[in-house]
């Protein structure tokens, strides 16, 4: 600070708190109305404070469901949500990493047409090309798997360019010398190049793993079955729903499932979660 | 971008870099393509003949309203969200910047709502905005307006803005407070020794300098608003009423997937897809100078 306001200081203070509030504002409303019954979510106006029946609600969202929903709750759901992202951010950062490598650290015919057709992909998301993807996805057999959610997000030129230039940074030394010591690549890949970019690795994993969390367009697109349905889409068919029976708690309820896991990995890894995003950015 | 220090040649690159490349043919490159051939054929209606048509679908896109209209709400749409969520989180962040004690603290209660889903922060506004129970409709007609952005076309765009924007914040919030962190002390104690008062180096120096950031996150903002917004409209307004928020990426998925129009649906992806290269390729022109900075 460069002087001494003590008005200035608090008038921040003020400002600052109001946009946590109007921050916080959707998810308290959330919270409560996860935290009531079903019969006080028709009653106008709706509660403010928090209710007695946060866990019946949360028993309800996780085993039964809503009432239109043949009685499934959202577990499956959250576990397939988990499944997705689990695979969309290690195998992104394993691709990614190879790729990186033999690009840096090789010299090979094709190795600039490889980067830019890499590079190419950064310019197309899901959202531009949903059609013809779909297809591809549907002649493979992929739709409603696991494969098919997760490998056509895979590909990500973000990734490897972050990877690429962490090993730019990496002396040339480190290769030097455990060429001396009798290193293959890949020993060279494994002991030196993996355990000196494990931070930007779990960065990214953080990063990624919210992406995948949260993917919604392409998981609609390529499951039909109920069993593959991920917690995010399950929001959208309670609304849906909702239109014939308003269960505000349930639905309040699993989004407010939807959003914890992410919410935790940005608040507990919130350093590595800020280094992943500045960096993917540059 | 090759180390000097490197491997000789072998087949253990190729081997390397065929998982990625595989990926990129079989889910990029081929499916952009097919976009591409498919935006010069026009299919019937069953699916049982398709004829090449040359520019035909583009000629039908540009003379077609509805499509410039899309257009239209797509461009007011994204700035609309950009200049909420950035100036929000701009005025947040310098605010932040000043304050010593609880800057940490801000930030973690700042910046969460970036991990919410598209689809999930959709889901809370339609639900505090419900004509008939939400909370801040209640409000609102308690003070003599009465919302229903079911019916009403400018009060869905509101929403869908303020929805995005909302969780748009954190990310911005995070860029300008790491921007106004990097702006070197000594410029701002200069300019207070010169007698200029908190409101006066704020417009004159540090929002100057600051412009690098700012431009970065104009372009990430609307590159945002265009094609990751889709859940918060599929969930708040489905596009309506009467495509009052039909946004260009929700027309693709509604005529392609719904409407069955094949060939116009590839064609509006590929004038999507020059819209993005367009956005990238400003976007890493600006990295470079942004280095320089």
């Amino acid at each position: 600070m460069v002087e001494n306001r003590p008005l200035l200081t608090i008038f921040s203070h003020i400002m600052l708190l109001f946009g946590v509030a109007v921050i916080a504002l959707p998810i308290w409303i959330m919270f409560v109305a996860a935290s009531h019954p079903e019969i006080r979510m028709t009653q106008v106006p709706l509660p403010m404070l928090p209710g007695g029946y946060f866990f019946e609600n949360l028993d309800i969202a996780l085993n039964r469901g809503m009432s239109g929903m043949d009685g499934n709750g959202v577990a499956y759901m959250m576990l397939n949500s988990l499944i997705m992202a689990m695979m969309i951010a290690v195998g992104k950062i394993a691709i990614s990493l190879l790729s990186a490598f033999a690009i840096v650290y090789f010299r090979f015919p094709f190795r600039m047409f490889f980067f830019w057709m890499i590079f190419v992909t950064l310019m197309l998301p899901v959202e531009v090309r949903i059609l013809p993807t779909y297809e591809v996805v549907a002649n493979l057999g992929m739709l409603d798997s696991y494969w098919g959610l997760s490998i056509p997000l895979i590909a990500s030129a973000t990734a490897t360019f972050m990877f690429r230039q962490v090993f730019l940074t990496i002396p040339d030394e480190m290769l030097e010398a455990a060429r001396i010591d009798g290193a293959g690549p890949m020993r060279f890949f494994w002991d030196i190049l993996i355990p000196m970019s494990r931070t930007n690795i779990a960065a990214l994993f953080v990063i990624l793993f919210i992406y995948g969390w949260n993917q919604y367009l392409w998981p609609l697109l390529i499951t039909s079955e109920p069993g593959m349905y991920t917690v995010v889409m399950g929001i959208k068919q309670m609304l849906e729903a909702a239109e014939q029976v308003p269960q505000w708690n349930v639905i309040m309820m699993t989004a407010l499932l939807a959003m914890l896991p992410p919410i935790f990995v940005v608040i507990f890894m919130q350093s590595l979660f800020v280094k992943g995003l500045t960096e993917t950015e540059k | 971008m090759l180390k000097n220090v490197h491997f000789g040649p072998s087949v253990l690159p190729f081997l390397l870099v065929f998982p990625q490349i595989v990926v990129t043919l079989v889910f990029f490159i081929w499916p952009a393509s097919q976009a591409l051939y498919q935006s010069l054929l026009l299919e019937d209606a069953f699916g049982l003949k398709t004829e090449f048509v040359w520019f035909k679908n583009f000629e039908e896109l540009i003379h077609d309203p509805l499509y410039w209209s899309s257009f239209e709400i797509t461009v007011v749409f994204s700035f609309l969200v950009a200049f909420l969520s950035m100036s929000f989180a701009l005025v947040l962040a310098i605010f932040a910047d000043r304050v010593i004690k609880g800057s940490g603290a801000y930030r973690t209660l700042l910046i969460w709502p970036y991990a919410v889903a598209p689809v999930t922060a959709g889901a809370l506004w339609v639900f505090m905005f419900n004509p008939t129970l939400g909370i801040i409709s209640y409000a609102l007609s308690a003070l003599g307006y009465e919302w229903n952005h079911q019916l009403n076309g400018g009060e869905a765009m509101a929403l869908v803005v303020m929805a995005s924007a909302w969780k748009q914040v954190a990310y911005n919030f995070l860029f300008f407070l790491a921007g106004l962190q990097s702006i070197p002390k000594s410029l701002i104690e200069a300019a207070a020794i010169d007698g200029a008062g908190p409101l006066r180096r704020t417009f004159d120096i540090i929002l100057p300098l600051l412009s690098p950031t700012t431009f970065f996150l104009l372009v990430i903002n609307i590159v945002y608003a265009f094609f990751e917004t889709f859940g918060v409209i599929h969930v708040v307004t489905a596009g309506g009423p009467a495509g009052a928020t039909n946004i260009l990426v929700y027309k693709v998925f509604n005529d392609g997937f719904v409407g069955l129009d094949l060939g116009g649906s590839a064609a509006q992806s590929v004038i999507l897809m020059i819209i993005v290269i367009g956005l990238t390729v400003i976007q890493f022109k600006y990295v470079e100078k942004r280095v320089a900075y």
